[in-house]
């Protein structure tokens, strides 16, 4: 009796796990098998009149790379702070805390506050530079977090050793430290392009959605995501949205293999040194 | 005479040159603080904009009004989103409902059942699970799971089901990821000595190892309603979004979030007033499972 419950309930996990499995290879075999051939020169570059992804895709890099130069700086310093400096007190656990509630606010109300803010009272109307300064928020935990994460692995010896000959703390910091966990750091920052890739409700209510070929971070651009939520929303082709997506979804998976891969080149390296 | 002076000089500059690095370390000290405040003055301007957008609509409107108002029409300036309120809890609850027990076993699954080679597999599916766009979800939801809906009860598709079955989904890499870290930090000697006792596998997994990473499976799974109270995109091609009460599992829905989504790209005045209402609405609800995720969490020793 009590061998064939456990039969059962082990029976019950391998379908669980079987189901999450399939449900992934479901929706990404639907979605690739749909849009790939759609995949040509012509949708990615555009015809004529007929305009390809190029503005999107450009509109995409150019939020990527915005959100990063103003992210990562800003996340990459909290942590070092948070890690290197900071001892517990009232003021560590208000930054704490607020770390915390950025990371769980929905990014409906980053938009929200994006459009409140950066559009309307800075003035920066719908552009590429509203989305990227929300997005950059929305990141900014995310960044911190991982960086944090990073840094703690960095043994204490390592940083007693830089100490002890006599190094200054920053000295230790960027000689040291940094170095050890650079490859956390890298992953860290691969991560968050993903989710920027991903973003759209709060890059639609900032970014607005024009598209064309953005000729500065002021004009208005239309995100691969955004894209694909337009012409999945509005019905207007169906075969255009599964390519989009598809896009979407080669980019997230190769973003997320090269993390992987990255990390375990660099550990490969640590390993032989 | 000249030599005593000469290495008084040299003593003062070695000790301005000290002074400065000391300066230095702390000017530096202070811009790492600085960027690390950076977080608490962008919560604080955005709550205080959502609030400060928010709340005087909820005067004008009235706050029972506004929070228990059943009819949400902009055009005749009434504003009530019980019905949104509604609509987001039960899309949570069926999220929950769908994706905890699936997420859970699928934790146990990669934590203590799965032959190594599977789980080498199946964890990067998760991580890919969570990093596939919100907006992916909802068009696989819009061509896959509607049509299907629809066959069985010709409505459309566009339902309260649709909206719970996307969710579920969505929030499994959330609880699988968290939980089975929880369970995988479980001490040894907990599951050995309940082995040793005579108890089965099973047995000390849901008697022994479950309850001990309990606080890390619960965190898990108030991340998981986080992520569903807040989805917008994958639920906005999904819900059917009409601002009026669900009945039933068939009833086209529009949630909080929805609610923002759809109109605020034309709204003004009051109704632009009454969306960051529902903005604020929506914080509390974040502010609640904050506060539940910090109970949680704070029993666990680190």
């Amino acid at each position: 009796m009590r061998k064939i419950k456990d039969n059962l309930v082990t029976g019950l996990i391998w379908i669980a796990g079987a189901i999450t499995g399939l449900i992934l290879i479901w929706i990404v075999l639907y979605v690739v098998i749909n849009g790939i051939s759609e995949l040509n020169i012509e949708f990615l570059f555009g015809n004529g009149d007929e305009k390809g992804l190029i503005p999107m895709i450009i509109s995409t890099v150019y939020i990527i790379a915005l959100s990063l130069v103003i992210a990562a700086p800003l996340g990459i310093l909290s942590a070092i702070y948070l890690v290197e400096y900071a001892k517990q007190g009232r003021l560590v656990s208000i930054i704490r805390f607020s770390i915390e509630c950025l990371a769980s606010i929905p990014s409906i109300l980053y938009g929200l506050f994006g459009l409140i803010f950066f559009v309307t009272i800075c003035k920066l109307s719908f552009s590429l530079l509203s989305g990227a300064l929300t997005v950059s928020i929305m990141i900014l935990p995310t960044i911190i977090r991982t960086v944090e994460e990073a840094l703690k692995t960095v043994p204490q010896s390592y940083r007693e050793g830089s100490l002890g000959l006599g190094a200054t703390k920053i000295r230790t910091i960027t000689k040291v430290v940094i170095p050890s966990s650079i490859s956390g750091i890298v992953t860290s920052l691969i991560l968050s392009v993903g989710r920027i890739i991903g973003e759209t409700a709060a890059i639609l209510l900032t970014a607005g959605m024009v598209a064309r070929i953005p000729t500065s971070v002021m004009d208005s651009g239309r995100t691969l995501s955004v894209h694909l939520y337009y012409l999945a929303k509005e019905g207007i082709s169906f075969e255009k949205a599964f390519a989009t997506a598809t896009v979407l979804l080669v980019m997230v998976l190769v973003l997320n293999l090269s993390t992987k891969a990255f990390a375990k080149w660099i550990e490969r390296k640590n390993g032989l040194v | 005479m000249e030599r005593i002076l000469t290495q008084r000089k040299i003593k003062s500059r070695k000790k301005a040159i000290k002074l400065d690095r000391l300066v230095i370390e702390k000017i530096i000290k202070n811009i790492f603080l600085l960027a690390a405040i950076t977080s608490v003055a962008f919560m604080v301007l955005i709550a205080g904009f959502t609030l400060a957008k928010g709340l005087p609509a909820i005067k004008e409107i009235g706050l029972l009004e506004f929070v228990f108002g059943m009819k949400w029409k902009p055009g005749a300036k009434i504003f009530g989103i019980f019905p949104m309120i509604i609509a987001s809890l039960y899309a949570t609850i069926g999220a929950i409902v769908v994706g905890v027990p699936i997420g859970l076993l699928t934790a146990i699954f990669i934590a203590e059942v799965a032959p190594k080679w599977i789980r080498n597999i199946l964890e990067p599916m998760v991580d890919l699970l969570a990093a596939i766009p919100s907006v992916v979800y909802g068009f696989f939801g819009l061509i896959v799971i509607l049509p299907i809906i629809d066959k069985q009860f010709r409505n459309g598709g566009n339902s309260l089901l649709a909206v719970i079955l996307i969710l579920g989904v969505m929030i499994l890499p959330t609880i699988i990821n968290i939980s089975a870290y929880a369970i995988k930090t479980v001490p040894k000697e907990f599951k050995e000595g309940s082995l040793a006792l005579g108890a089965t596998k099973m047995q000390t997994i849901f008697k022994v190892t479950l309850p001990a990473a309990k606080s890390g499976v619960l965190a898990g799974v108030i991340l998981g309603i986080g992520r569903a109270v807040g989805e917008t995109m994958a639920v906005l091609l999904v819900a059917g979004n009409a601002a009026i009460m669900p009945t039933s599992l068939m009833s086209r829905v529009r949630t909080l979030t929805a609610n923002i989504a759809v109109e605020m790209s034309y709204a003004t005045g009051l109704h632009q007033e009454a969306l960051f209402a529902t903005g604020v609405v929506l914080f509390a609800f974040i502010i609640v499972l904050n506060i539940a995720l910090r109970a949680v969490t704070s029993k666990e020793v680190y």
